[in-house]
């Protein structure tokens, strides 16, 4: 194969239109994992759609208004936003190079994120002592697939962040641990713009 | 081969293939074989070409007027492909040919228009027979209406007539000339009611009711099927609309009243257990409101209720 | 201890899945006694197993359409043959729930393990290439995309051995795929194959869009790539948007058939028709997921051999994104017949029509590439020439179906099966083979014999005819589709007519193996020694045939559209570049070993063996975190080694 060699890549060639060659690497795994969330909320919107349409279909069971404890819907809301916010001080401090202040943000993310998947489960066990269990109803099967779902997300972001606290450990933040970290972040943010969605649609209009 | 490593002053050649081969006269057999096909099924049109009333024309009208409008491109494209590949191939040294064409405005014009406008006309026809054939909407028509009750089973049909207070199983007879109203459910899983010389076929699902109306213009049997799979027994599931004088239907009637057995709870139990080929049977009486109580999915188990409603579309105003 | 498997579930008292099953099993050992004989092992191991290298995984795939289009083809001639003889009275040979599996397995695998790995191996393998760069962005992951639907293929044949597939149709339409009416494991293989060949194409999904928009020689901004990334880019945004649907509506009938949920159920307020919906927002979008990487394999073909660049570069560009931004927004066409009212039915069926413009546009631009060219009838540009005819008859009869009140009638009818056939097989099918005959010297270093290529294309072509048009017509005579057998004896001429297609289309088959064998017995008269056989205008071209591992010694600087037709025009000479060092990425076993893993998990799902799937699930875990930890995942080839390579390809001795 023979082609012109290049030297240096032109600037009109850099500005804007994507003609400046492969982006590094940083830019590209934080694009895909960007494209996988999305694809992520498309597959939550799935749940979301279902929720919408069988919401009513109580089958002569308890209805939202029964079953919901807005207090502690308000309470693990506000902990796993409160997780979100130390995530990113979590991620400033790695994008910092300050590992202790690292340790600090990721062990209160780690926590808050635990409270809420506590309170989610506990909401879960009591309404399944009632009776109002997920093969109840379609409605019931609805909320405790997406509810359900989301907080699966949490528990395996909750297993991700315990995984990348002990790379930081044995590794260091090197770049491809701060990648990884990234990643992360998208993911722990993410979960909040879905709880966000499951707040509005399920617990509040649901709770009317 | 030319080696295009080295510098040459115009655009490299194409390398020809081998290839000795006509496509237009393999082509015209290909057409052939289908008119030949074609042929074959119309000396006889049966089925959806054989409409045996007026939903059932209309429907046929609509899919050869469209037919029609899209064979005008069609056809020329097929035409043009062919001619294009054969007139431009490279052994044609009358050919012309042409440079790269980047862009040609007024081509681009050409070559978007045709579609949209072929697709506008369409829209249109589409807009205005989807509203006229909309199954909800009542056949005008001077007879009296008959009501019918359908409810799909495993692997049969359940017609019930409410206003004669009969029923009858892979037999659906009706007076010719009258328009016929149909609710529609299943006691199990999705099967779609279809005879295809009436027109329209429509889904049964269980715990909805869906809504269709059709009329036979003349005394005849025109067969009936289901037409989504719904198990072992699917291909069974036929039966017969015959459309009779309406002193014959009312004989008929009368006769089912008084043979047969009873269509009450038991009745109905048995007859939903999962059964093939079932020979056609009349009931002659049924169980109060049975049908609603099969949407309701009650008509087995009374105790079992079934809370919330499903959406269902708005109702259209007769002669819609 | 192993769930509900017991020996009751091999088919020992069934005489056509037993015999099916034991030469399937045997061929399997067969070949796998042959490797071990030869001692090929390491060699798999090293260059196709764990390799990483999107070529390869572009080839592996492409092998794995052409084994599943054999059992697939199998399924199709077992369902014609049946219908041609259990006609009035007769039975046939094959009793309703062996029928009823036979059309679910030939839907399922055609569209999943044909259709799909047939376009995701050629975007694979050609991408990359067409855009100048070396990889694509996540190769590791690209590995483990194949695997997965590789696992996905293992399960659903070994449905074929241990117990049944399902018998809800390849759509799987509750109630009948809910328990109450599939109680046995067969639609619970149809859902975790799926579930597991799903997850694999959203990876590929991911890696193909995030390759297309971030990754790309310099130079090459979008407008300069070539149309067939463009047909890819769509493609797999599609796959990303819509894939998730599917897992979502898959996951809840699962959910349904193993914890007694209520999604889709009859009863506690289910809505099966809340599937038809889900479902169908993921099918329509899957057909273009399909057919539009197929048209751009037409582009890159018909431009190549007329000689010309493809008319209309920018309108073919918007129209693949209109056809991708509009194929979410008809799927209710595919269930006019549901009542959903004359408004909603009238706006879908208006869509669906819309979505025809665009594809005409394309058909255009093809006739006024093919105008004023200098058209070679190779293989690929008849496959091509055959799809033209064949697609739009088969849109026509699509349009058609649109209209609401039509589609009252032909609803599910052998006359939509006859569609959709036509533009599959006419569409991606022909595409596929296009591709195939077009691509091979790339990848392999020597031509297919054309001879063989063009009988080949010719039985398809009468085959097909031969076996959907009299579909079309039985449609309109009123059968419907999924009959074991026929009650109307005067549809057996035309039934027979197409069993008679469905022999030409297996004549066509046997001819592409042929085709296949002769030209690896008689490569070396067809070598491609210069990698540009068919003078081609696009940045695959520009490389031996096959590539080395990196594609490009140096990525090449693109300044135009047709990148490489530019660089022959001007004529450059051979400079040699001044190599730097290049950074490739490791083999990886992380996609056999998740793989193997996801065939466990999936086995023991669908028999219950929950101590299986704890087990199963813990390894796919710790693979992943094994794989999460590792940093070393790239190797690189130095500079010398580099010209060493380059020298040797290009016959020069000492650099000018």
């Amino acid at each position: 194969m023979t082609v012109a060699t290049i030297d240096v890549v032109p600037t009109e060639l850099a500005r804007g239109r994507g003609g400046g060659g492969p982006a590094p690497t940083r830019i590209v795994v934080a694009y895909g994992f960007w494209i996988f969330l999305l694809s992520d909320f498309i597959m939550f919107s799935g749940l979301f759609a279902a929720y919408a349409v069988l919401s009513d279909q109580t089958a002569g069971g308890p209805t939202g208004r029964e079953l919901f404890n807005l207090r502690n819907v308000f309470i693990e809301t506000a902990c796993l936003l409160l997780s979100s916010y130390t995530c990113g001080l979590q991620a400033l401090s790695a994008e910092q190079r300050q590992q202790g202040r690292f340790y600090v943000f990721a062990v209160f993310t780690f926590v808050l994120g635990a409270a809420f998947l506590v309170i989610e489960i506990s909401e879960f066990a009591g309404m399944v002592s009632k009776g109002a269990g997920p093969s109840r109803s379609a409605f019931l099967s609805a909320f405790f697939t997406l509810v359900g779902m989301h907080g699966a997300h949490v528990t395996s972001g909750l297993v991700w962040l315990t995984y990348m606290v002990a790379q930081v450990v044995v590794k260091g933040l090197r770049p491809h641990v701060l990648r990884r970290l990234l990643c992360f972040s998208l993911f722990w943010h993410a979960l909040d713009i879905i709880w966000i969605g499951v707040l509005t649609l399920v617990y509040l209009i649901g709770a009317r | 081969m030319h080696d295009w490593r080295f510098a040459a002053p115009e655009a490299p050649d194409g390398r020809a293939s081998n290839a000795q081969h006509e496509p237009r006269h393999s082509s015209l057999l290909r057409w052939l074989a289908v008119c030949a096909a074609v042929l074959v099924s119309s000396c006889h049109p049966a089925g959806i070409l054989d409409p045996q009333g007026p939903i059932a024309s209309a429907e046929r009208l609509l899919l050869i007027n469209s037919t029609g409008i899209m064979l005008v491109v069609v056809v020329p494209v097929i035409l043009a492909t062919l001619g294009f590949a054969w007139w431009y191939r490279s052994s044609n040294p009358r050919a012309n040919r042409g440079p790269d064409w980047a862009y040609q405005g007024a081509a681009e014009f050409v070559v978007w228009s045709i579609p949209a406008l072929v697709v506008i006309l369409l829209s249109g026809v589409n807009w205005i027979g989807a509203h006229q054939l909309d199954p909800r909407t009542p056949i005008p028509a001077d007879a009296k209406p008959l009501r019918v009750d359908v409810v799909s089973l495993d692997w049969k049909w359940l017609f019930i007539y409410p206003d004669q207070g009969i029923a009858a199983v892979n037999q659906l007879v009706v007076p010719a000339g009258a328009p016929v109203r149909f609710r529609l459910t299943s006691a199990t899983v999705m099967n779609s009611f279809f005879v295809p010389q009436l027109g329209s076929q429509i889904y049964t699902m269980a715990g909805m009711t869906t809504h269709l109306n059709l009329l036979a213009d003349q005394p005849g049997d025109y067969p009936g099927l289901s037409a989504n799979f719904s198990g072992d027994g699917f291909s069974d599931m036929r039966f017969t609309v015959k459309a009779v004088s309406v002193g014959e239907f009312d004989g008929w009637v009368a006769q089912a009243r008084g043979s047969g057995s009873a269509l009450d709870d038991p009745g109905y139990a048995e007859l939903t257990k999962p059964s093939q080929a079932v020979a056609p049977k009349t009931y002659r009486s049924v169980a109060p409101k049975l049908f609603e109580r099969i949407v309701d999915q009650t008509a087995l188990d009374p105790e079992k209720a079934r809370a919330g409603k499903a959406w269902c579309p708005p109702e259209p105003q007769a002669g819609g | 201890m192993l769930g509900r498997l017991s020996w009751a579930a091999i088919p020992l008292n069934e005489p056509i899945p037993l015999l099916t099953a034991a030469v399937v099993v045997i061929v399997i050992l067969a070949v796998l006694g042959i490797i071990t004989i030869k001692g090929w092992w390491p060699y798999l191991w090293r260059e196709w197993l764990t390799s990483v290298d999107h070529k390869r995984i572009g080839v592996m795939y492409f092998v794995l359409a052409l084994i599943m289009l054999l059992r697939g083809f199998a399924d199709a001639i077992m369902m014609r043959s049946q219908q041609a003889v259990a006609v009035g009275g007769a039975q046939g040979y094959l009793p309703p729930d062996h029928y009823d599996q036979i059309f679910s397995a030939h839907g399922t695998i055609m569209i999943f393990f044909v259709a799909m790995p047939f376009v995701v191996g050629l975007m694979n393998f050609v991408v990359p290439l067409q855009l100048g760069v070396r990889d694509v962005a996540f190769p590791v992951l690209n590995s483990v995309s194949f695997w997965l639907t590789a696992s996905a293929v293992l399960l659903v044949n070994a449905s074929l051995v241990i117990g049944n597939f399902a018998r809800a149709g390849w759509m799987g339409y509750p109630p009948l795929s809910e328990l109450a009416f599939s109680p046995d494991v067969g639609v619970d293989y149809y859902l975790w194959s799926l579930q597991i060949s799903g997850i694999g194409t959203l990876l590929a999904g991911i890696n193909l869009v995030t390759t297309i928009l971030k990754l790309r020689t310099p130079g090459m901004i979008y407008f300069r790539m070539p149309v067939f990334c463009w047909t890819a880019l769509s493609s797999n945004m599609l796959i990303v948007a819509a894939f998730p649907i599917l897992t979502a509506t898959f996951a809840m009938l699962l959910l349904d058939r193993y914890v007694d949920m209520h999604f889709f159920t009859n009863t506690a307020g289910g809505s099966a028709m809340m599937y038809v919906n889900l479902f169908w927002a993921w099918g329509h979008p899957e057909v273009y997921i399909l057919i539009l990487p197929a048209f751009g394999v037409f582009s890159e073909v018909i431009a190549t051999f007329s000689g010309r660049a493809l008319f209309g570069y920018r309108s073919m560009v918007l129209a693949t994104l209109g056809i991708c931004v509009l194929s979410f927004m008809v799927w209710l066409h595919h269930f006019f017949t549901m009542g959903a009212g004359a408004d909603v039915n009238a706006f879908f069926g208006i869509m669906s029509m819309i979505i025809a413009v665009p594809t005409g546009v394309k058909v255009f631009n093809w006739l006024f590439t093919l105008f004023q060219g200098r058209v070679v009838f190779s293989t690929p540009l008849l496959w091509s020439l055959g799809f033209m005819v064949t697609f739009v008859i088969g849109g026509m009869t699509g349009v058609l179906l649109a209209v609401p009140p039509v589609d009252f009638v032909l609803h599910n009818s052998v006359f939509l099966v006859a569609h959709f056939h036509n533009v599959i097989i006419g569409g991606v099918v022909f595409g596929a083979m296009a591709g195939y005959n077009y691509w091979f010297p790339k990848a392999f270093g020597f031509t297919l014999d054309e001879r063989l290529g063009k009988a080949s294309f010719w039985c398809w072509l009468a085959g097909f005819y031969l076996a959907f048009m009299p579909l079309y017509v039985l449609g309109l005579m009123g059968m419907t589709r999924r009959l074991q057998h026929i009650s109307d004896p005067s549809w057996q001429p035309l039934l027979l007519v197409a069993e008679l297609g469905a022999v030409l289309i297996f004549f066509g088959i046997l001819c592409q193996i042929a085709q296949l064998y002769v030209s690896i017995r008689t490569r070396d008269s067809r070598r491609d020694l210069t990698g540009d056989p068919w003078n081609g205008r696009t940045l695959e071209w520009a490389t031996s045939s096959p590539p080395p591992a990196y594609n490009f010694a140096v990525m090449p600087k693109v300044e135009t559209i047709d990148a490489f037709w530019e660089m022959k025009r001007r004529g450059l000479t051979a400079v040699e570049p001044t190599y730097e060092t290049i950074e490739m990425p490791r083999n990886s076993p992380t996609g056999f070993v998740t793989a193997f893993f996801a065939v466990v998990t999936g086995f023991a799902l669908i028999w219950h063996i929950w101590w299986m799937v704890l087990l199963g699930l813990l390894a796919a875990a710790v693979t992943m975190l094994v794989f999460g930890w590792s940093e070393n995942r790239e190797r690189e080839i130095p500079a010398n080694e580099i010209a060493r390579m380059e020298r040797a390809r290009l016959g020069l001795g000492r650099p000018a």
